[in-house]
């Protein structure tokens, strides 16, 4: 059996009669967007919450990340009212802000110990699938099943195919998890794991740290994919232990020992293989508006002439187009205005630290109009102050921010403003994401922090 | 929330030639602070739609309007089913891109793939996704392009597309989708019936791992 297998199996409460799985799902992380009209629908029917104890929920979407962390925008406002309203009635853990555990729901699940290996996990984000780096099952659902899970606990599901993505070999220094994920992206399409799980294997994904494997299974989704997945090992239980939810004394041992078997049996099979080799990665980023549409750093901007007439070279022109972008300028050459380090894919302290590493003693660029960091968490933005990274990041003319997520989505008061480029660590280059007519390039934390002070994208290495 | 049931019916088509519409496309991040099913309509496709910036709150009627757009043009003005390319729906999990569609209009969406999340909650929903191959989906734009007011005939209990031609397309259906459209569900309700199942389930997941459990705090 694979590990989708083993955790689909452990999860299965039933068959339904109509050919679904009934699956039971043991965390239920909820933040403010996506869970007001589930609540609404389970009041209209007369519902109950199944078990308020299986669910944790955030205030991360539309906060304020500035310093006083004041709201002003009246949908908003409401919009997070809602949230209190309901986890009050219903004795739901909520961290508001200004709790000290408070941050990015995919950051603030694995920090907490309130996700852990081994358990199917959902939240009304696609994003969720970073939560599979502790070895568990976990996907993204509508505003309809988070519905169904507060008031069953339980998700009808059809089972997806079983893939493997197998990355050998050491990455070189200054390139990690997201170039890889992006590169994977890029070879595998927008679409190329629709109906699959991901289960990432091979030496280089055993040598990642958890905040490198959370990046790598967080960009599953931009693959199409449902979930994404790593086995666990020594940097799982690692990781796991110490956490405030994580089990202690005995109920630890006993965890650890099940936790080890969370990994695929020798002869496992795979719908389908994946196969890259870590050693010759060089950093990535987008050029476009979807993350497939990805090069390396010292390639050039893609020319739709050299693709057949038909959808894809409209489709390619369409994306140079709103990007800005000439066919056959180096990568290199393009000037950032704004930097944004954050997200749930890249907000993580190893990500602060890479970051701050190319950052220390350098300069943001002039050209630079607004560079920012926003820490996953509160915890993550105590310990970077500790560090002293905050101080390097200020130093460098950095803006260092409280926890949310911010320039990702644009939903609270961090936005590009319209033809603006952005150097941006997040997962999504759609055409508005980062805010109307707004620009935006993913990459690592490491090449976000070069762009920053050298003005314009360069390859990290240089910096290191 | 149950769909009204869905048998026959004909309609005109939108065609939206372009591969990977993501959701942030179908409805911007602004619109999602609302705490309403409702209310997105207006905003379906709102930047490629309209050609200023839109806002919550904001009168959509006074907008200016993308001509270029193709639901601004008068031939499809009356469009109930949507035409587009693969993978229709990706990016984030947002189901208010499936009430926009619907409060919009259209009781259908034919490409020859969907994004997962986009198609689990479409089926919730009760919005109609019809999966063809990519040479019949290409003839149907073919065939949008070539005749004004081009309508496809959907018929749900046969699974069938018929084209003005009198081509018929048959498409696949999952049982409960199916079953969802021609009468209505409460799926809650039904795995309702079920909730000693599910607690015994979790008696039993609490004795073999009950470190699996914590209760959040």
């Amino acid at each position: 059996m694979t590990l989708y297998d083993k955790l689909w199996e452990q999860h299965r409460v039933m068959e339904l009669e109509d050919g679904a799985t009934l699956l039971y799902i043991d965390r239920h992380l909820v933040h403010e967007v996506t869970s007001p009209q589930a609540f609404e629908g389970l009041r209209l029917a007369g519902r109950k919450i199944w078990r308020a104890g299986r669910i944790l929920a955030v205030e991360d979407h539309i906060v304020p990340t500035t310093a006083d962390r004041e709201m002003h925008d009246p949908a908003a406002i409401e919009q997070i009212q809602a949230l209190r309203d309901n986890c009050a009635q219903a004795d739901i853990a909520l961290y508001r802000l200004g709790d000290a555990r408070q941050g990015i729901v995919h950051v603030t699940g694995p920090e907490q110990g309130a996700c852990l290996p081994g358990m199917s996990i959902v939240c009304g984000d696609s994003h969720t699938s970073t939560n599979g780096a502790l070895g568990a099952l976990a996907f993204g659902i509508g505003t309809s099943e988070v519905e169904c899970v507060l008031a069953t606990q339980c998700l009808p599901m059809h089972k997806a195919q079983n893939m493997r993505v197998q990355v050998e070999g050491n990455f070189g220094p200054g390139v990690g998890a997201k170039d890889l994920a992006l590169a994977l992206i890029g070879r595998m399409g927008t679409a190329g794991g629709t109906g699959h799980v991901i289960e990432y294997a091979g030496s280089a994904v055993r040598g990642l740290d958890m905040e490198g494997r959370m990046t790598l299974c967080n960009m599953s989704i931009e693959s199409g994919a449902r979930a994404g997945m790593v086995a666990v090992d020594d940097v799982t239980v690692d990781y796991v232990r110490g956490r405030p939810l994580a089990p202690t004394g005995a109920a630890w041992e006993a965890a650890v020992d099940a936790w080890r078997q969370l990994v695929p049996d020798p002869g496992a099979h795979f719908a389908r293989e994946f196969c890259m080799d870590a050693r010759t990665l060089a950093p990535q980023l987008t050029w476009g508006t979807n993350p497939e549409m990805v090069v390396s750093i010292h390639d050039r901007v893609p020319d739709p002439a050299e693709l057949p007439q038909g959808p894809q070279r409209t489709h390619m022109q369409h994306a140079l187009e709103y990007m800005g972008l000439a066919p056959g300028t180096p990568m290199q050459e393009l000037r950032p205005d704004k930097v944004f380090i954050g997200s749930c894919t890249n907000a993580r302290i190893a990500d602060l630290r890479a970051a701050a590493q190319v950052v220390q003693g350098r300069r943001v660029a002039a050209n630079i109009r607004q560079a920012m960091v926003v820490p996953g968490s509160v915890p993550v933005r105590l310990q970077a102050e500790q560090e002293g990274l905050a101080q390097l990041f200020v130093d460098a003319g950095f803006e260092w921010r409280e926890p949310g997520c911010s320039m990702c989505l644009g939903m609270n008061p961090d936005r590009l403003q319209p033809g603006e480029r952005c150097a941006s660590t997040s997962n999504r280059n759609f055409e508005g994401r980062q805010g109307r007519g707004g620009r935006t390039h993913l990459l690592s934390p490491a090449m976000a922090a070069a762009a920053a002070v050298a003005g314009h994208f360069v390859d990290v290495r240089e910096f290191l | 929330m149950p769909a009204s049931a869905v048998t026959r019916f004909s309609a005109c088509v939108a065609p939206l030639d372009r591969p990977n519409v993501d959701t942030d496309a179908i409805v911007p991040k602004q619109y999602l602070k609302s705490i309403r099913r409702t209310g997105f309509g207006a905003v379906l496709f709102d930047e490629w739609r309209y050609l200023d910036a839109g806002e919550p709150g904001d009168d959509h009627g006074k907008r200016r309007q993308n001509p270029d757009f193709v639901l601004n043009q008068s031939r499809y003005r009356n469009a109930r089913i949507l035409l587009t390319r693969e993978n229709f729906g990706c990016g984030s999990s947002r189901e208010h891109a499936v009430w926009a569609l619907q409060e919009y209009g259209f009781r259908a969406v034919v490409a020859p793939s969907f994004a997962d999340i986009f198609a689990t909650n479409a089926d919730n929903n009760g919005l109609l996704l019809i999966r063809l191959e990519v040479a019949v989906v290409e003839s149907l734009f073919a065939g949008v392009q070539a005749q004004q007011g081009y309508s496809l005939t959907v018929d749900v209990s046969q699974q069938r597309l018929v084209d003005p031609a009198g081509h018929e397309h048959s498409f696949a259906l999952d049982a409960v989708v199916r079953r969802r459209l021609l009468h209505g569900l409460d799926r809650i309700g039904e795995i309702l019936r079920h909730r000693e199942v599910i607690r015994a389930y979790e008696q039993r997941r609490s004795v073999q791992v009950p470190w699996l459990f914590p209760d959040a705090t």
